[in-house]
């Protein structure tokens, strides 16, 4: 069990990722309480797999999600911001290729 | 007509009794314990367990919808599953007393409901093949559910067992009053042995042999004592209940009885 940062009750929250059918990527659809990560896994079946919504389930306890800091945004994102030629739209294709 | 149709028809009258009452049993069961669970609805301790119970429960009620649909049809008197659910009497009901006990606290209701998942595990991966070949594809479909609610009890009992010391007092209590309870679920009477030679119900020594061994697993990490064996015996299946099967029947058949045909 990861040493996770729990509630003084026990319990702790995690982060529920649904995939919804083979294939797709897993996506963030809310979040369950549990007091660990196996009791999260059954919670996040009862709670969003309840209308055949998935068929593979991820849960990451909340506290070892390390997010960025929405302060930090303007360091972070803005200097990507003037820097479109990163974007591979200024490439001719050629025509032999066919399935890019 | 043949001189021995009078025989057959006869025979084939008379044969559905015991299967009848076999098939009510297990309906039975389900049912109850369906709406036992749903008295947690809004009361359980956490939004997640709340849903959990009712995911349980909501699970049973369409084991018990199938099951009672088919004893409907063994009757033959043209009474559905919802005549069976809510237009029989108290002795009439056949399910084992384990599953009319109270809710009690959350440790009594996760040990009636490891108690009986662990049983319902077991007897129907046996009913899965039976020769009744309506019962096995029945059993076949709730034997999916069955798999995950046995993990849900089962981590909670270990959880709880293994827990606080509070949460193990409670627990073993919930045991010691339970156990008294499963010497139906694994004992066989007539009925039962009848079905059994007849293929209907797969034989009862080894799914006793597999549901105490599964029980000892559990309560082995649960840190639980198994309580002694007692001589006493309850025969809920044989339609003798306690005095809480009556107020539970009160309250799911009320409605129903008040407002005959209501729909939704």
């Amino acid at each position: 069990m990861p040493d996770t940062e729990k509630r003084s009750d026990g319990w702790a929250l995690y982060e529920v990722f649904i995939r919804a059918r083979s294939g797709l990527d897993h996506k963030h659809v809310g979040s369950v309480h549990a007091t660990d990560a196996r009791m999260a896994l059954e919670h996040a079946r009862d709670v969003y797999t309840r209308r055949q919504e998935g068929v593979s389930i991820w849960v990451v306890c909340s506290s070892d999600i390390l997010a960025s800091d929405p302060a930090e945004a303007d360091a972070l994102f803005e200097p990507a911001r003037d820097k479109v030629y990163r974007h591979p739209t200024f490439y001719d294709i050629p025509d032999e290729v066919k399935t890019l | 007509m043949s001189a021995t149709a009078p025989a057959t028809a006869a025979s084939s009258a008379a044969e559905p009794a015991p299967r009848l009452r076999y098939v009510l049993r297990l309906a039975d069961a389900s049912l109850i314990l369906a709406q036992r669970l749903g008295e947690w609805i809004g009361h359980a301790p956490a939004l997640e367990e709340d849903l959990g119970l009712a995911n349980t429960a909501l699970d049973l009620m369409g084991q018990a919808r199938l099951l009672l649909a088919y004893a409907g049809e063994l009757e033959g008197q043209g009474r559905d599953a919802d005549a069976l659910a809510f237009l029989r009497e108290e002795h009439e009901f056949l399910n084992p007393m384990l599953v009319e006990q109270p809710n009690g606290d959350f440790a009594h209701t996760i040990v009636r409901q490891f108690l009986f998942d662990a049983w319902q595990h077991d007897l129907y991966t046996g009913l899965a093949s039976s020769s009744d070949t309506r019962l096995a594809a029945i059993a076949a479909k709730a034997l999916k559910e069955t798999r995950y609610h046995l993990t849900y009890s089962s981590g909670w009992m270990i959880r709880l067992g293994d827990g606080t010391e509070e949460s193990h007092a409670r627990m073993q209590r919930a045991l010691d009053a339970l156990w008294p309870y499963t010497n139906e679920l694994v004992e066989t009477d007539g009925i039962d042995r009848e079905m059994i030679a007849a293929g209907v119900a797969p034989p009862m020594a080894p799914i006793a042999a597999a549901w105490s061994a599964r029980i000892d697993a559990v309560l082995r990490e649960a840190t639980l004592k198994r309580p002694h064996a007692v001589s006493f015996r309850w025969y809920g299946k044989q339609g003798h209940h306690s005095e809480h099967l009556g107020y539970l029947l009160a309250e799911m058949q009320h409605l129903p009885r008040t407002y005959r045909g209501a729909s939704w």
